[in-house]
């Protein structure tokens, strides 16, 4: 079996903190957002914002690490195969075929991956870290002359927030398509990736 | 040597202290004047007027300066809106109105003998000093012509009930500041009795612990009423006729002209006085649309005096099978039912209503039309929105009732309810004989026709402030259903959504969750297979 060590120790750091803060910021956001009460509005908007600094924080190191390794590079998208990885999940995946995109050091991500995280990157991302700081100096934006409603910054941010939610759903089931269940889960947690054994299966 | 120099100090000082102790016992530090050491305060007073003269000859200009204040005239003209107000003109939902009703209502006035039309407003020793200076709690003036009873009196005269005399020289010779004592004699039986009126101030502020009110805390703070409502030359600061709604400005520095109200919060904590706990700055943020009031004081009446929330006149006049006036009480004593006043509903601990103020009020006077249409008339309407810029949400009382209204000419009335007479409704129970004498009194028109008209008066509360961690939780507001439910004009987070997006966003989420479990469900069939 080859093996591939595919997530550095940063890497790994990085998704699993995003990921701890992500959740909790969800948790926390539609308390606030009124959708349901769990640990009162003052802890959840406590929290929702000291999740939110750290969030930022690590975002900061994310991306300087992503510039300085050239690691940017892993979300360029791409069109080429993408057709027969859509066809993969429509189609192969029920039949027991093996997944048409083989990952390798230069190319972690299968063109749809890369594109779904590309949007997260350009789009979901930007769109919460933007709303979310303007609603949280929203005073300040006012004394600064902008008088953007507060309605609409919470609006923006809840779309943002919806938007990463729909990711994190199909995220967290994506992660058990790989070769077994657990394969792609366990390549997140060691850093190395166990490729399918070539039989001749490949596309 | 040196042991021996020591205990020759030590006695040396230990015999001196009780020498300069009881030196420094006799220097009163609270003031510069013992007032019972002044020769004309030395001597029997026989009046009121003859007390304010012997004031007068060292403090000049005190009674013009008085004679300048609203506590003097009743009547203060708001600039916004050049309405004549002040006690002497407008209407209320409690005993309804000053007018004929004066003996009664002007042993509040600081002033003697204001009894009709015919008060001289100019005289200097009609001023009474004694009932804000007074500091031994034992002056009063009995109703009737507002002159403290310097004998045994009878009053109400034929009813065998005696006041006893006070002592006036006692009384002069003990005058000072002003206190909570002082000020509260009046203002704590607003509306005819204690706590009657305004819901955040009656006798339990006399001595309040920290739980009733932060600043006044008897045995902390210790705060008095002129601590905040300075009164330059006698004129008292912190006006109900014209609030200061939203106060922008920094907190007041010594020594730095300020023109700004000194009776509000931000006076002296300013714009950011949020400097611990858990999220300071997020709670320095509300500053701009909430008043301090709103949060820090949770509910009103938390001294264990009832206020009046409710009071129908409409059931007013009842009377006992012997023809008698009645008086039911609840379980606690409280009167809900008198035969002269009609139905009262009181209440402790009240969570207050909510409203956007910027400080204008604009009251329904005598000669305004008023009608049964438009459903409940307000007694004093409340500026302020949203998107003003002056405004901030203020808690209030909503002091709500039924009172009589001329149908016909479509104005409220003033009726005569107290007085020793035949026409004073609290005597004979005659609403047309009160309202005609009332109304004749003021000039007024009257059809000679009553019905009731539904009224609100509003009280934005600004006194009983608890101690900060008794301050509201968030989520007090920050809900569905909480208690800025009915605030328009903001997005309150917690409370407001885009239903749209929910709707799209939670079926965008279901739909994902569907989807992914379908697909997982068919690769589990599939792989069975």
């Amino acid at each position: 079996m080859e093996r591939i060590y595919i997530f550095t120790r940063f890497e790994r750091f990085w998704h699993w903190t995003q990921a701890l803060l992500i959740i909790t910021m969800l948790v926390t956001g539609f308390e606030i957002h009124g959708s349901y009460k769990f640990l009162g509005f003052a802890q959840a908007g406590q929290l929702h914002t000291s999740a939110a600094w750290a969030l930022i924080t690590l975002w900061v190191f994310a991306i300087f690490w992503h510039f300085t390794t050239g690691e940017w590079r892993q979300y360029i998208p791409s069109f080429k195969n993408i057709d027969k990885v859509i066809r993969h999940y429509a189609w192969g995946i029920f039949q027991g075929e093996p997944h048409p995109f083989k990952v390798t050091r230069a190319r972690k991500h299968n063109p749809l991956q890369a594109f779904a995280y590309l949007g997260v990157k350009l789009l979901i991302n930007p769109l919460v870290w933007i709303s979310g700081l303007a609603y949280l100096y929203y005073n300040e934006l006012g004394a600064a002359g902008f008088n953007v409603s507060l309605g609409l910054i919470a609006t923006l941010h809840t779309i943002g927030a919806f938007m990463m939610l729909c990711f994190l759903i199909a995220h967290v089931y994506l992660i058990t398509t790989g070769h077994t269940v657990g394969a792609h889960l366990k390549a997140m947690i060691t850093g190395w990736e166990e490729a399918e054994e070539a039989s001749g299966k490949t596309h | 040597m040196l042991k021996s120099r020591l205990f020759a100090a030590l006695t040396a000082i230990a015999l001196a202290l009780p020498g300069m102790a009881a030196h420094a016992a006799d220097v009163k530090l609270n003031t510069t004047a013992d007032h019972s050491k002044f020769k004309e305060l030395q001597r029997e007073f026989t009046s009121g007027p003859e007390v304010t003269k012997a004031c007068l000859t060292c403090h000049t200009e005190a009674a013009l300066q008085i004679h300048r204040t609203k506590h003097w005239t009743w009547e203060v003209v708001n600039p916004l809106n050049n309405q004549r107000l002040g006690k002497k003109n407008v209407i209320n939902n409690y005993c309804i109105s000053t007018a004929t009703n004066l003996g009664a209502c002007a042993t509040c006035h600081v002033g003697y003998g204001w009894v009709n039309s015919s008060f001289d407003f100019k005289s200097q020793e009609n001023v009474d000093c004694l009932i804000c200076h007074d500091t031994s709690g034992n002056y009063k003036k009995l109703p009737g012509g507002g002159q403290p009873p310097v004998k045994d009196t009878e009053n109400p005269p034929g009813s065998g009930k005696i006041v006893k005399a006070i002592d006036l020289t006692a009384i002069a010779q003990k005058v000072g500041k002003t206190s909570r004592d002082s000020c509260g004699a009046c203002h704590f039986f607003g509306g005819g009795g204690d706590g009657v009126k305004h819901g955040d101030m009656d006798t339990s502020l006399a001595a309040p612990d920290k739980e009733v009110d932060v600043h006044m805390d008897a045995t902390g703070l210790d705060f008095t009423c002129s601590t905040c409502h300075k009164a330059p030359a006698h004129d008292v600061v912190g006006s109900r006729y014209m609030p200061t709604g939203k106060d922008s400005g920094d907190a007041h520095m010594r020594g730095k002209v300020n023109k700004s109200n000194p009776a509000t919060c931000q006076s002296c904590h300013g714009q950011t006085p949020h400097k611990a706990g858990a999220q300071p700055a997020k709670l320095n943020q509300h500053t701009d649309k909430v008043a301090c009031q709103t949060c820090h004081i949770p509910e009103f009446a938390r001294g264990g005096v009832p206020t009046k929330m409710h009071w129908d006149w409409s059931t007013a006049g009842k009377l006992s099978p012997e023809g008698k006036p009645m008086l039911k009480k609840d379980a606690k004593g409280h009167v809900i039912y008198d035969s002269r006043k009609g139905d009262f509903v009181v209440a402790e601990n009240v969570k207050p209503e909510y409203g956007w103020f910027n400080g204008e009020v604009t009251y329904t006077l005598l000669g305004d039309t008023v009608s049964k249409d438009n459903g409940v008339t307000l007694i004093n309407a409340l500026g302020g929105s949203a998107s003003d810029g002056r405004s901030l949400i203020w808690p209030m009382k909503v002091m709500r009732g039924s009172q009589p209204y001329d149908p016909v000419n479509k104005t409220l009335v003033k009726p005569h309810v107290a007085g020793n007479d035949d026409t004073a409704f609290w005597k004979n129970f005659n609403w047309e004989k009160a309202i005609t004498t009332g109304m004749q009194a003021v000039n007024a028109p009257f059809s000679g026709q009553v019905d009731f008209l539904k009224t609100e008066m509003y009280w934005p509360i600004t006194h009983m402030v608890a101690p900060k961690d008794k301050a509201l939780g968030c989520v007090e507001c920050h809900a569905r259903g909480g208690r800025l439910d009915k605030i328009q004009g903001i997005y309150l987070p917690g409370r407001d959504s885009n239903q749209w997006v929910d709707l799209i966003g939670w079926l965008a989420a279901g739909g994902t969750l569907a989807g992914v479990l379908l697909h997982g469900l068919v690769r589990i069939a599939r792989r069975k297979n």
